[in-house]
């Protein structure tokens, strides 16, 4: 394991604690410039700019429709997949254009852990839905594997759910279940950005409690985007916040200064209530 | 209202199982009506040498089926290996890989081919495929061959079945959620890797369905397999041998030298026998997808 993840630290014993959100780090690790995404005459992003610390969370929120998931998908290259999508402007990840010619998708895609709005288990096993992204990336040798599965089903809180069952189908989970398996399967290809889209929109809130706590613990290695609808959830883990308003920023900053002075009119009228 | 829904409801309900059972009664019906033509051949000679016996000479009275079985499962089996490998790679192909504009250009196409009618397949067979086996393929493998072979039979019924089974495999292929596809994906699978471990995968059950209704369909074939198979009622030794599948066998025959005493009655047998193949065939391949589901399904 490279990216410390195996340390025998447990993860759910510390209390989870409100202080143990840092400051913002001052190292950018994403840097987004003049980006759109266009499809069809649908101006779907609208020149969005924008720097993302390293080792930190940062929410984004905004309302349904606004281009959230769009953006995080412009961040692992998934709209390479629908070519009606037309992207312009830069994606700087670690200093470097993820766009620019000669770039291997797989590797961006590796390297930044897209988990889905909506969770798809894979037609196969629980154990092979985790084990998925190691296999193909030939991180682990065999027996190392069960392992590493082991230990991704437990971050997730997944393992004592499953544990009788874990070479039986993933499709017969539930939902709640099955998002955290895909949170697991996520994690276990071993990316350096983890890209959440509403990574806790089907779990009750314990178990959303036990995920965050987990993203908390995992910004120490990882730099975590985490696209909420929950503004309780954005305040309590994130170090940033962004909201977005029809494809545009329309403000961004520090978690308390966000909450507690918001600049715009429309993130005031958006953080009352007054639509959403 | 309610009453009137109600009413509605219950009518297309009525009118819905009606038509079902009436196409169950179909099937009965005709295996029937087979069964007690093929009868008196059956109680004049013994069932099990009519269907293991190859000694077909209508004049004397000897009717062996075992040729005819024989050549309709090889000829069927031939085009199955043949055009599923093709069907399965390219259906991928424009599943996974082709642009639209390919998409546009082939899809169309191939729906076209499934319309074009066994005779003209059979002509063709006859004109490229048989002087091609003749001439070319079969002089690396046996002395002789007049073309009119198994291979023959089956090339043309591979090529026959290809266009259905594309259309089916596409299908399948498509049912499958963009979410699943996408998550394999944005895990860093090429693509190549998320056909093999999630497509295909995903689609085996469906497959198999695909599969059997083709070689039902090949089992079937009649016009273009009579022009191309040489139609000669003994057991094939190797591919370049002629055969004699079951339908040549009906159409060939039947309505010509019905007073030669037996002869309607064996035909009808072939028919019958032809028509028990392809149930058993359904009903076997039924269980087994089951099983498949039942063990595989994810
Ligand atoms: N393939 C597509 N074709 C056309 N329009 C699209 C496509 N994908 C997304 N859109 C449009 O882009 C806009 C942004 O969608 P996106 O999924 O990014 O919203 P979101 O902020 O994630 O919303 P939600 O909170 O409901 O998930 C929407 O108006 C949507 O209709
Ligand atoms: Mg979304």
């Amino acid at each position: 394991m490279n990216n410390g993840l195996a340390k025998e630290t447990p993860i759910f014993q510390e209390p989870f604690n409100q202080t143990i959100l840092r400051k913002v780090t001052a190292t950018p690790a994403i840097t987004i410039k003049n980006l759109n995404v266009r499809i069809g005459d649908n101006h779907i992003l609208n020149d969005v700019n924008l720097t993302i610390p390293e080792k930190s969370i940062t929410c984004i929120i905004g309302p349904s429709g606004c281009g959230k998931s769009t953006l995080l998908k412009t961040l692992n290259r998934m709209h390479d997949e629908t070519p009606e999508v037309k992207i312009s402007g830069e994606v700087l990840v670690d200093g470097s254009n993820i766009y620019n010619a000669g770039v291997e998708v797989i590797d961006v895609r590796k390297k930044m852990g897209l988990l889905a709005q909506r969770p798809c288990p894979l037609p196969m096993s629980i154990f092979d839905n985790v084990a998925y992204g190691p296999r193909i990336h030939k991180l682990k040798r065999r027996k190392a594997l069960n392992q590493t599965v082991i230990q991704y089903l437990q971050y997730v809180g997944l393992w004592d759910e499953v544990r009788g069952r874990v070479r039986t189908s993933a499709s017969r989970l539930s939902i709640g279940q099955q998002q955290r398996l895909c949170l697991a399967r996520g994690l276990a290809i071993e990316p350096e950005y983890i890209l959440g889209d509403e990574a806790t929109s089907a779990l009750d809130p314990i178990s959303t409690r036990k995920i965050e706590e987990l993203f908390v613990r995992l910004k120490e290695k990882y730099t975590i985007i985490l696209v909420t609808h929950t503004l309780r959830q954005a305040r309590r883990i994130s170090d940033n916040v962004i909201f977005m308003y029809m494809g545009k920023i329309v403000e961004s900053g520090a978690t308390e200064e966000f909450f507690n002075n918001p600049k715009e009119q429309l993130t005031k009228d958006y953080l009352s209530g007054s639509f959403s | 209202m309610q009453k009137i829904r109600n009413f509605k409801d219950k009518t297309a309900r009525q009118v819905m199982l009606g038509i079902a059972i009436f196409s169950l009664l179909l099937l009965v019906i005709i295996g029937t009506s087979l069964f007690l033509k093929a009868l008196p051949i059956m109680k004049e000679k013994n069932l099990w040498v009519l269907l293991t016996s190859s000694n077909w000479k209508p004049f004397k009275g000897d009717f062996g089926f075992y040729p005819f079985i024989i050549s309709t499962l090889y000829v069927s089996l031939i085009a199955i290996i043949i055009a599923l490998p093709l069907s399965i790679l390219t259906s991928i192909y424009l599943y996974a890989y082709s642009s639209d504009s390919v998409k546009k250009v082939f899809e169309p196409v191939i729906d076209l081919l499934s319309g074009i009618p066994p005779v003209i397949y059979g002509v063709w067979g006859t004109l490229t495929i048989v002087p091609l086996i003749a001439d070319k393929i079969a002089p690396h493998f046996v002395e002789f061959s007049s073309g009119y072979s198994v291979l023959a039979g089956g090339l043309v019924l591979a090529i026959m079945i290809l266009p259905l089974l594309i259309s089916i495999l596409l299908e399948v292929f498509r049912s499958i959620p963009a979410e699943m596809t996408d998550a394999s994906l944005s895990l860093g699978a090429t693509k190549w890797q998320t056909v093999k471990k999630v497509v295909l995968r995903k689609s085996f059950t469906g497959i198999i369905a695909a599969t059997v209704l083709s070689v039902s369909r090949a089992f079937g074939e009649t016009i273009a397999i009579l022009m191309v198979c040489g139609n000669i009622a003994v057991i094939p030794h190797s591919i370049f041998d002629a055969c004699y599948p079951l339908p040549a066998l009906i159409a060939n025959n039947y309505g010509e030298m019905m007073s030669m005493p037996g002869y309607e009655s064996a035909l009808m047998l072939g028919a019958f026998l032809l028509f028990i193949i392809i149930v058993i065939f359904n009903g076997l391949s039924r269980v087994a997808l089951n099983q498949i589901e039942k063990r595989y399904s994810f």
